[in-house]
């Protein structure tokens, strides 16, 4: 097997860099196992459509951009852009991921389009920029800008937030759990729900309820927890 | 190094070979009539096309606004990236590829003279430098003039002499080659947040109408003895009824033209050619114009040839980009460049089922096909207005072949379809009617001496394509002609093999033409003195740059190729 790779801007061997060990005893359902500290290994399971890929430690950026179908499993950290421009597919990342979680890179228009992206530890910045479709799911915190320029898809946050969620935001829902120090001033308060429904499960809330980003005439969604956010109280007087 | 080229088929318009199976021999850069076999590397051709560099009339390459383009659209680039070679940079871009990048697309399909043909005075350095960047092809720019402060003063006061002595000035301190004009009087009502309505609007502020801007452009032209005729963009570009304008603007200067030389190119004829009142009833005005250039002498165009593609469209016009921005809502850049010119820029997508988008589509190739005399059109796409320019292989199809045309009339939208034009028409380009509109034409139009032609005496810049005419109907064989005419076998500048297998093996700086007016800065041409003086007193109130810094030197470009032009009369 010659697989050739990329090392810096030379092409080597996959096999030159790796201890690579076959076992074909599972047939058809094809699993790669990774382990050791990949973080700087990049493009994994880029483009992937099946199949699975298990990482045993962290990985580096790019992990499955552009996937449109299988499952990544990551024990550890994933570094920036993990999921981009995804389109279909499941990733899971037991740890923390870099910036840019389900994001295009830099200068690609091309937000996820479908998938569902599950994050039990925190995200860095710009979780969901240009996202049109799929499911972002972060347990832990993330920081500024999650769902920027977003169009379509839902991002929950079961954490807190940063700041400046939604900017510039055109369609789609943005759901934070926990603490935001303030919400854009593009965005105005709808009502008050007492919970969100995401594929048929309920998230309790009580959440406000924001559309915007009216800056961008936009038409997102963005439930922010009510409890958790005892500052944004001084929005109800607009609800009368 | 020498050069024996055998056994082509060789279409040379410019010198009457359609097709003759012949050597061509190449020694220090030029075509000569014999070289010595035994010294010559031999070119196997056989089965091949010859033909002069491809030469494009009108590509926006350079400068200030394409570079404005280039930041505007990471999108763009992400998607298409070339790496290094051996011998090339890498590069990234689609609609605006980087300047390396740009000069060996070009290269690659044959072509090696470009004319940029929008730049603003201001920012004539930066074009040079980018210019300077674009490696194998020759080049030259155009300084918009039409709208220059002391062009609508001068002119408003039928001051024709003292205008064209300024002109000169210009054309020499930005090292430029023709004039150029962009919706005349439009970019300085741009200024005010206006346009002008047609050509006998009155530009805001100053006494002095479209029409009269025009026409004394042209007899400047003609004054300054210039190789080519004023380029003109014309007023309304892009307004649906604007074919009258157009045809009004090419007889607007119809007395002025003395022999049977052309005195007024009209540039993207396509975008200047609808008819109707509204976006809904927009029609094609191709019939109309194709009558009117039929019938005369004294104009040429472009195609502006849209395709259906994510590109930029960038232009001086500063009121049409601002519609465009209307009408698709994307990002867009507007620009004022001080006393000069405008500009815009606004990301576009041309779509087969839109309307508007298809009937513009065929406009382009109704246009080509209804004007019979191919040497008074030529193939642009206005790069990157219309399209990029590496679909010219594309437009060439379109031209050649009548299924080709077909196959993408059934894509398009229906209501374009059944009002096209095209199905009408059965013309079908030759091999020489390709070689008149993508080089032989374009030579002529521009003065350009040495280029766009195989006699002896004329630059060795020569692509070769494979193609075998004897066994290939680019009728129904379309799809090899693209592939062919977008990888060139060979392309060959100024003597040197630069292109071989539609590869760049060898790259190097190509040179820059310019209009060098002798007596412009000679103390004894009183003229040009009293010009320069003027000039120089009203820099500071009319310019933020000072007039010392303004006038680009010589030795700031790269590869400097003066025409030296005798002015009439100034
Ligand atoms: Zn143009």
């Amino acid at each position: 097997m010659r697989l050739k790779v990329w090392e810096g801007n030379k092409r080597r061997d996959l096999s030159d860099l790796f201890d690579i060990k076959v076992d074909w005893s599972n047939g058809d359902e094809i699993t790669i196992s990774l382990n050791g500290d990949l973080i700087k290994v990049r493009m994994v399971g880029a483009q992937m459509s099946k199949g699975k890929i298990v990482v045993n430690g962290n990985i580096g950026m790019h992990l499955g951009e552009g996937m449109s179908g299988g499952e990544i499993i990551v024990e550890g950290y994933a570094d920036s852009w993990a999921g981009g421009s995804m389109k279909g597919g499941r990733i899971e990342i037991k740890g923390s991921a870099g910036d840019y979680l389900g994001a295009p890179y830099r200068g690609s228009p091309e937000g996820m389009r479908g998938g569902t992206i599950i994050v039990h530890g925190d995200a860095g910045r710009e979780v969901g920029c240009l996202m049109r479709g799929g499911l972002i799911r972060v347990y832990g915190s993330v920081r500024h800008f999650v769902g920027v320029n977003m169009i379509d898809g839902t991002i929950l946050v079961h954490g807190d937030c940063a700041g400046k969620a939604g900017g510039g935001m055109r369609g789609g829902r943005i759901i934070i759990c926990g603490y935001i120090p303030s919400i854009l001033p593009t965005f105005t308060i709808e009502d008050i729900r007492p919970s969100v429904s995401i594929d048929g499960e309920k998230i309790p809330g009580p959440f406000y309820r924001f559309i915007g980003d009216i800056a961008d005439g936009g038409d997102g969604r963005l439930f922010i927890s009510k409890p958790k956010n005892p500052h944004l109280a001084f929005y109800e007087k607009y609800l009368e | 190094m020498k050069l024996i080229i055998k056994n082509g088929f060789v279409y040379d318009p410019l010198n009457g070979v359609d097709g003759e199976q012949m050597d061509i021999c190449v020694e220090n850069g030029k075509i000569v009539e014999k070289v010595d076999e035994h010294e010559a590397k031999a070119i196997d051709a056989s089965g091949m096309i010859v033909m002069p560099g491809g030469i494009d009339i009108h590509t926006h390459i350079a400068g200030s606004e394409v570079n404005s383009g280039r930041l505007l659209r990471p999108e763009d680039h992400v998607r298409d990236v070339e790496a290094k070679t051996a011998v090339t940079r890498s590069g990234v871009g689609y609609s605006v590829p980087s300047t390396f990048t740009t000069g060996y697309r070009y290269a690659r399909m044959g072509y090696t003279f470009l004319c940029n043909p929008s730049m603003p005075p201001l920012e004539a350095r930066h074009t040079h430098e980018e210019l300077d960047d674009t490696p194998i092809v020759d080049k030259a720019t155009f300084p918009l003039l039409g709208d220059w402060w002391f062009v609508l003063e001068y002119l408003g006061d039928g001051l024709i002499k003292e205008c064209a002595e300024h002109v000169a000035w210009m054309i020499m301190a930005t090292k430029g080659y023709a004039i150029k004009i962009v919706n005349p009087g439009g970019l300085e009502a741009w200024g005010f947040g206006r346009n002008v309505k047609d050509l006998d609007d009155p530009v805001p502020y100053f006494n002095i109408t479209p029409r009269e801007i025009i026409r004394g452009l042209c007899k400047v032209n003609s004054i300054l003895n210039l190789p080519h005729t004023i380029h003109v963009h014309t007023n309304r570009l892009g307004q649906p009824g604007n074919y009258i304008t157009t045809i009004k603007t090419m007889d607007c200067v119809k007395d002025l033209a003395s022999s049977d030389r052309p005195v007024i190119h009209i540039t993207h004829c396509q975008f200047s050619a609808f008819k109707g009142d509204s976006w809904a009833n927009m029609r094609s005005g191709a019939e109309e114009i194709a009558k009117y250039v039929n019938a005369n002498k004294h104009v040429t165009l472009d195609m502006g040839q849209v395709i259906f593609a994510d590109t930029t469209t960038m232009t001086a016009d500063g009121p049409w980009q601002y519609t465009l921005y209307e009408l698709s809502g994307n990002k867009w850049v507007n620009h004022d460049v001080e006393v000069e010119t405008s500009s815009g820029i606004v990301p576009f997508k041309y779509r087969r089922k839109s309307y508007v988008h298809a009937t513009m589509w065929s406009i382009g190739l109704e246009l080509a096909l209804l004007i019979k005399d191919p040497w008074k059109i030529y193939l642009t796409t206005d790069h990157p207005n219309g399209g990029p320019f590496t679909e010219y292989p594309r437009v060439i199809c379109w031209l050649m072949s009548r299924k080709a045309r077909e196959r993408t009339l059934k894509k398009i939208n229906k209501k374009a379809r059944a009002r096209s034009l095209l199905p009408s028409i059965d013309r079908e380009y030759t091999f020489y009617d390709v070689a008149i509109v993508t080089r032989a034409g374009q030579a002529r139009a521009l003065g350009l001496k040495g280029k766009g032609h195989l006699g002896v005496g004329a630059d060795a810049d020569i692509a070769i394509y494979n193609v075998d005419p004897r066994k290939i109907d680019p009728s129904s064989d379309y799809k090899v002609i693209r592939r062919a005419f977008a990888r060139a076998a060979y392309t060959i500048k100024g003597g040197e093999i630069v292109v071989r297998d539609g590869e760049i093996v060898r790259a190097f700086n190509g040179r820059t033409y310019w209009i060098n007016f002798s007596g412009v800065g000679d103390p004894a041409n009183k003229a040009f003195l009293e010009a320069t003086e003027n000039l120089r007193k009203r820099f500071r109130e009319y310019w933020t740059v000072e007039f010392d810094n303004y006038f680009i030197p010589e030795r700031y470009l790269k590869a400097s190729a003066p025409i030296n032009i005798e002015t009439k009369g100034v």
